[in-house]
């Protein structure tokens, strides 16, 4: 086995341990972001719903600040980003290198598509069955969360799978600030130093990081529509 | 029950204001199927989300069982609400829950315990007839299922008003009947005070004790439903009863096929109607016998609305001008009105209106 690997793919037995590692790195920085944006693109999205015109709790001002500052913050891109927020990775997480400081804007980056992409699942939400919840006596919290989230749910559920992959994506570019991962394993020992089976090898396990994410969403997808 | 005065919905587009309700006021009693009809357009829906203020008024005041409604804070308006069901158009099931869970739903808030609820869901079901689709999704059954549970749903916090806007227009004529009949079960039994909200005359002539027409965000017309269809007096009325009563149908049948009239001089083509007792009395044949008049009956219909008949027929009336003066009179006094259609006006088509 050692033998095949030495003599096609000289590099990958030697670096077996950063491939291990890198790969965790990857995986790492995509729960741990996905977990924070859930929380607050799911927020995001249900505010904007809401306030939106004819929402349940229409705000012309809340909706308009909101939607520009997404719209702001969708408009730069994420090598650039990365940048932009270091002293505010500093301020939370105390280093502005490392997979760690990679977190917040890797947060910040999917945030805002993230609840771009919520919002679309929640508008597919029909507004007859909203106004049937009014007409029953819901209040806004209970049509939030028994009907919005609960009807939305395969909608929530696609954002949610799109959104991984698109986050799979963003954490290649964090290797810009050190925080490892298959993006910087291909470019740093791949690319840069003429080892083009590590950049392969870091590319399919991205891809199958891909697959999988989209075949538990379409699993799930699947699941919830009745 | 219900007391609307005076309202006014007028919505801002931008630049543009749309006034889609103006000035109504109506009363429904309690134990009254109320109709409200009215094309497309007319203001109708707006008007019954008034009721339960999914649509705020502009003006007026909206009374449900001796409570101001606009004066109540948003908590104790969703309790209110939860006393005046609503069923819509598109049932607007929640398509992720059960039947089960769906007419759980509004009881979920309730102070009931479960099994409480369990027993009330199952009850609920029994009586709309779907107790064998306890675990069914709503896009399993046929759109007149869908209606019933759309109604169990509604009836789950035991409200006294029930509003139906456009209940029955997404359904086929049978199973318009069906929910009708349940409807009218449930108005029976219950008690429950119904607000139908239609573009069917036909609806309203089922079910309905009262009726309301609208056009232009007005109600142009509105009263017990005997007199309504019995003397409609606006035009739109008239329009809508012609057509439930499938009048409409024959004169534009008479029009394409002039021939089944075949008009001699001295002969009149009249629509007659007549109301309750009239019915019982052969005025046709005593035309014939007393006067001499002969009658070519080209169309006859009875409707019962209320437990009164309402009979209409399209004639021909021939004989000498002295006997048919004679006999016109005695229509007069046998209380049967007697409408003139001028067969020139056959083709404008302008039905009924006297000449």
């Amino acid at each position: 086995m050692s033998e095949f690997f030495t003599k096609y793919f000289p590099n990958i037995w030697n670096l077996r341990e950063d491939i291990l590692i890198s790969t965790y790195e990857t995986i790492y920085m995509v729960v741990v972001t996905s977990s924070f944006s859930v929380l607050f693109g799911i927020l995001l999205g249900v505010v904007l719903v809401a306030t939106d015109r004819g929402g349940i709790l229409e705000n012309k001002l809340v909706y308009s600040v909101l939607e520009k500052i997404i719209n702001l913050f969708r408009s730069i891109p994420f090598i650039i980003l990365i940048a932009v927020v270091v002293p505010l990775t500093r301020l939370i997480t105390g280093t502005s290198i490392g997979m760690n400081a990679a977190i917040v804007p890797l947060v910040i980056g999917i945030v805002p598509f993230y609840a771009r992409q919520i919002q679309n699942a929640l508008v597919e939400v029909d507004p007859g069955i909203v106004e049937a919840a009014q007409s029953m006596g819901s209040g806004p919290i209970e049509i939030i969360f028994r009907v919005y989230l609960k009807e939305g749910l395969t909608g929530i559920i696609r954002a949610s799978s799109v959104t991984i992959i698109n986050l799979i994506g963003l954490t290649t570019m964090a290797g810009a600030i050190g925080s490892g991962g298959l993006g910087s394993l291909a470019i740093n020992k791949g690319y840069n130093r003429f080892q083009s089976d590590i950049t392969l090898v870091a590319t399919i396990l991205i891809l199958i990081l891909v697959f999988v994410c989209q075949f538990i969403g379409d699993y799930f997808t699947k699941k919830s529509t009745h | 029950m219900i007391t609307l005065s005076n309202i006014q919905v007028t919505f801002e587009t931008g630049s543009q204001s749309v006034t889609a309700v103006r000035d109504v006021s109506l009363h429904v009693d309690a134990g009254d199927v109320y109709g409200i009809v009215g094309y497309s357009g007319a203001g109708k829906s707006t008007l019954v989300r008034v009721i339960n203020l999914l649509q705020r008024p502009t003006a007026g005041t909206v009374e449900v069982n001796g409570r101001d409604l606009l004066a109540l804070q948003p908590k104790e308006l969703r309790s209110a609400r939860k006393k005046i069901g609503m069923i819509f158009q598109h049932f607007n099931l929640m398509n992720s829950r059960t039947i089960y869970d769906n007419v759980d739903y509004p009881l979920k808030s309730s102070k009931l315990s479960k099994t409480e609820r369990d027993r009330k869901v199952k009850q609920l079901l029994e009586l709309v007839g779907l107790s064998d689709k306890l675990n069914a999704y709503p896009s399993q059954l046929s759109g007149g299922q869908k209606q019933r549970v759309a109604i169990a749903r509604a009836l789950a916090n035991d409200p006294e008003i029930l509003l139906c806007d456009e209940a029955t227009s997404a359904l086929d004529p049978k199973t318009t009947l069906s929910i009708l009949e349940l409807l009218k079960k449930l108005n029976q039994t219950l008690g429950l005070t119904i607000v139908i909200i239609t573009h069917e005359m036909q609806v309203v002539k089922e079910i309905c004790n009262k009726v309301a027409v609208m056009e232009a965000g007005r109600i142009v017309e509105q009263g017990d439903i005997v007199s309504i269809f019995s003397r409609p007096q606006n035009t739109l009325t008239r329009d809508f009863i012609n057509t439930a009563t499938h009048i409409d149908q024959t004169l534009e049948k008479l029009t394409l096929h002039p021939s089944l009239v075949h008009l001699k001089d001295n002969d009149m083509l009249c629509k007659i109607s007549y109301i309750g007792d009239s019915t019982s009395e052969p005025v046709i044949s005593e035309l014939t016998a007393r006067y001499r008049v002969k009658t070519n009956i080209l169309f006859a219909n009875v409707e019962i609305l209320q437990q009164t008949p309402i009979g209409n027929l399209i004639v021909v009336l021939s004989g000498s001008p002295g006997d048919l003066e004679e006999a016109l009179l005695y229509l007069q006094a046998a209380q049967v009105d007697v409408e003139t259609i001028d067969s020139r006006l056959l083709e404008d088509r302008k039905v009924g209106e006297p000449v």
